[in-house]
């Protein structure tokens, strides 16, 4: 009896969990100590998202504003979008890396753009007023089909479109959500006709799809472009001509305010030198070689000729 | 949450239940719910084959107690989903190829050792606490110690037994759940899934289905238990006349059983 009263107490217990789960704060706000208000005016506050790209990037942004003598101050690791717009939207923070596609559909859910420049130019017009993007860089951090090398030279696949004949006999791998997103199964059989034989539900690009691919339980998988895990086990990245992944170019999201012209100039030079190579290789070495995210931002630069 | 958030969120659960698409194919109900079955009774057949000898044996020669029983429970202080993790990244990089195996082994060792915990102590808990009296009379009669163990021991011992396979049984079908969390199926597909899609009515119906899938287990053992344990040892029978005969069984079975007889 009571065994079944607990059972069903659980039960319940997981239905108000599953029902409240949507609610959330704003850490960017409250975990800074100082409350009253945005920092002194001349004085840039860089923040980041978090997880590791996002922090090497706002360090990248940071030191290449500090080289060219603006006063930077960061706060890293905010937590999730949801988190951090509305921090630089109130002053918390002025400037932090964005990405172009995800950042347009926060801002616009009906946004269907896939292209980079379509993206960018929709996205232009889609943040708030107070707020602007810079340039964007060819850096992207998106959702690539990937497959092994054996599996891409036995069906001689460059392409998603090359997987349309073969997909039947193969079996995909990708976090739960890919089954049901407009650009996961859904879109690849829209845009490419490809319609994998079976479907097995991993994690979002992490060790267990990388793990599975390595190791044959699945054919293809969603991983994400700047992974390093891709070039470590020599996988291939399949091209997505049709964007069915809409473009995520990295770019710098920043308050009008703080934009002046010396800010924007250094910004966009970065952005000319930031390809989805460098960031793989910037990358590597803060997951990977475990080095700290804030030394690789400055050697890059400098070796890059703007630090 | 407000009261009429809580009537929608039950609408969409019973929606999610009724609907017939989802009563079909390779993600319907019937063959999530047939996984769940599987995984769980693999984890609760394995523990079992473990277990119950072990138990039985120590139980028996009073040999070894403290030690198993520490054993036994540091294994119930292991957080789940973490071994899970743990055994993933130990075993599956030395599986090949397609199938299940490389999640399935984790799965299941982590299952078995979730419900190994429950079934050993009470088993020989049950055996050790045999009245002394009636181990006695078992040998005075010239009943060997096998004789004594399997004659004696273990039927007075079934009600404690049966109890901790039920409560083994229960642990193992709901978190069983957890085998979704590294591509298998089971109704935790239903939990995980709908959180990733951010589909809290398919969600909260894989919690539901868990759930009651848990009780209808906990039903069939208890049935099994009623055909299993000795009138003897239950004092069922004496349920029957208006004459009440103490009852001398312990808590647990008294209860089972005095509810199925307010069923009958």
């Amino acid at each position: 009896m009571l065994r079944t009263k607990m059972v069903l107490g659980s039960a319940v217990a997981a239905v108000v969990l599953a029902a409240t789960a949507c609610g959330g704060g704003n850490p960017a706000s409250t975990d800074t100590g100082n409350k009253g208000g945005p920092a002194p005016t001349d004085t840039i506050v860089v923040g980041s998202a978090n997880f590791q790209e996002s922090i090497l990037l706002a360090h990248i942004y940071a030191e290449a504003l500090k080289a060219k003598g603006v006063k930077v101050s960061t706060k890293l690791n905010i937590g999730s979008r949801e988190a951090y717009i509305p921090g630089i939207k109130d002053g918390s923070i002025d400037l932090i890396p964005e990405y172009s596609g995800v950042l347009l559909q926060y801002f616009n859910k009906s946004a269907t753009e896939t292209s980079p420049d379509d993206v960018y130019a929709a996205l232009q017009k889609a943040v708030p007023d107070t707020l602007t993007v810079l340039d964007k860089s060819a850096a992207e951090d998106k959702d690539a089909i990937v497959v092994s090398k054996d599996t891409a030279s036995k069906h001689n696949l460059k392409s998603i479109a090359d997987l349309a004949p073969v997909a039947g006999t193969l079996t995909f791998g990708g976090p739960p959500e890919f089954k049901t997103r407009p650009d996961g199964v859904p879109g690849l059989k829209k845009n490419y006709n490809v319609t994998f034989g079976s479907f097995k539900t991993l994690d979002a690009g992490g060790p267990l799809t990388v793990n599975a691919l390595k190791n044959g339980q699945i054919d293809a998988g969603d991983i994400f472009t700047t992974d390093p895990s891709i070039a470590k086990n020599n996988f291939v990245v399949l091209e997505d001509p049709k964007n069915n992944f809409a473009a995520q170019n990295v770019l710098p999201l920043i308050n009008k305010a703080k934009a002046s012209d010396t800010v924007k100039t250094t910004l966009n030079a970065v952005s000319a030198k930031l390809d989805t190579q460098t960031l793989i290789d910037l990358l590597t070495k803060v997951i990977s070689e475990k080095q700290d995210a804030n030394a690789v931002a400055k050697a890059w630069l400098s070796s890059a000729g703007l630090g | 949450m407000a009261a009429g958030g809580a009537a929608v969120v039950i609408g969409d659960i019973v929606t999610f239940l009724t609907a017939s698409a989802n009563w079909h194919g390779p993600e319907g109900i019937p063959t999530r719910l047939l996984e769940h079955v599987q995984y769980s009774f693999v984890a609760v057949l394995i523990a079992l084959l473990v277990a119950l000898p072990t138990g039985l044996l120590i139980g028996h020669t009073g040999k070894g107690t403290a030690v198993v029983a520490a054993i036994a429970n540091s294994l119930r202080a292991l957080p789940t989903i973490g071994l899970l993790i743990f055994f993933v990244v130990l075993i599956s990089p030395h599986i090949h190829g397609k199938g299940d195996a490389a999640y399935l082994i984790p799965s299941e060792i982590v299952l078995v050792l979730l419900a190994i915990p429950s079934i050993l102590s009470n088993t020989y808990a049950g055996v050790e606490n045999v009245d002394p009296a009636a181990r006695d009379a078992a040998s005075g009669m010239g009943m060997t110690g096998s004789q004594v163990l399997f004659k004696v021991e273990l039927p007075c011992a079934l009600p404690l037994i049966m109890s901790g396979v039920r409560s083994a049984t229960l642990q193992v079908v709901a978190t069983t759940t957890i085998a979704a969390f590294v591509s298998l199926g089971g109704l935790g597909r239903y939990v995980f899934d709908g959180q990733a899609q951010q589909d809290y009515a398919q969600m909260a119906a894989g919690a539901v289905l868990v759930a009651l899938l848990a009780v209808l287990a906990d039903f069939g053992l208890a049935l099994l238990q009623r055909a299993i344990v000795s009138r003897g040892i239950s004092g069922r029978y004496a349920r029957r006349g208006a004459a009440a005969v103490p009852d001398r069984t312990d808590a647990l079975t008294a209860d089972v059983v005095e509810a199925e007889v307010v069923r009958a």
